[in-house]
């Protein structure tokens, strides 16, 4: 059973792409652990993924010297995650929207988007480097009849 | 079936060129890298479609059956092929995305610009009708 207590840690990994699997295997069990559903580990999973590479690639632009900072916290009914990198930050409002006009046809441009659309809350500080996610469990609806459907 | 490292099967049907994916989830940008060289190679080297009067293009069905997961980097290397393959007057099709998978595509809007079939079956026989 799950502890009520939230598993919270902070962690500094190198910006290189390998790492991105190092955090994803060290956060992801933690929401299994806490009975989020597959689809908020699926959604959670994106976040990183698209968060880290921005990190990484663009705020860092790939310099192994450089690291990003990552503070988590997993409860039973949400998961927060913070990151932080050591790039000049970026300005979230300017990035174009991907969905729109030529922007379909481009080959980059969409982790931003993937990231609002997947967790409930993602904002950025003022200098646009470090970025705060939260995705809340989803509420049960029809709890007996879905899980009736499900069994 | 021809077996290309990494990451692919390919296979030649009658009037397309099958890709399969065959890892369930497609993240590091080395992955990416290494399938990008693999699926360019083969549209360079596909066959060129039967069809006479046609210019020649060909056509690739891209089959998303193991897929489980991908980040949009993926989707960066799927415009980039799809360019490749228009370039050279073919077809693209893409197959048996899961629901998962697929609401990635709606949230992005590729489905404008993709053709998504349920299933190889469905997408082979569109080609069919295009032909």
């Amino acid at each position: 059973m799950a502890s009520r207590a939230p598993t919270t840690r902070s962690m500094a990994i190198a910006s290189t792409p390998f790492a991105i699997v190092e955090v994803c295997e060290w956060i992801l069990p933690k929401l299994e652990a806490n009975n989020f559903s597959q689809e908020d580990i699926f959604a959670v999973h994106l976040a990183l993924e698209e968060a880290l590479i921005n990190a990484i690639k663009h705020g860092n632009k790939m310099n192994p010297d450089k690291e990003v900072k990552i503070d988590y916290s997993v409860s039973s009914d949400k998961v927060e995650i913070s990151m932080t990198d050591q790039g000049d930050g970026f300005d979230p409002e300017a990035v174009p929207d991907p969905r729109l006009g030529e922007n379909l046809y481009k080959n980059e441009g969409r982790g931003l988007l993937l990231m609002q659309s997947y967790m409930d809350v993602v904002e950025f500080n003022k200098r646009g480097n470090r970025v705060r996610m939260v995705r809340y469990k989803e509420k049960p609806r029809l709890p007996e009849t879905q899980r009736q459907a499900q069994a | 079936m021809a077996s290309i490292k990494p990451r692919i099967s390919v296979e030649y049907a009658e009037n397309a060129t099958i890709v399969t994916f065959t890892d369930e989830k497609i993240l590091e940008e080395k992955d990416v890298q290494a399938l990008q060289e693999s699926i360019m190679s083969v549209i360079e080297q596909a066959p060129l479609s039967s069809v006479e009067d046609r210019k020649g293009g060909i056509n690739l069905i891209l089959d998303f059956c193991n897929v489980r997961f991908l980040s949009s980097t993926v989707l960066g290397l799927l415009i980039r092929i799809s360019k490749k393959v228009y370039e050279r007057d073919g077809q693209l099709k893409l197959c048996s995305i899961n629901p998962k998978i697929y609401k990635i595509f709606k949230i992005t809007r590729l489905t404008k610009i993709f053709d998504i079939y349920q299933d190889i079956e469905s997408a082979v026989e569109s080609l069919s009708i295009a032909d």
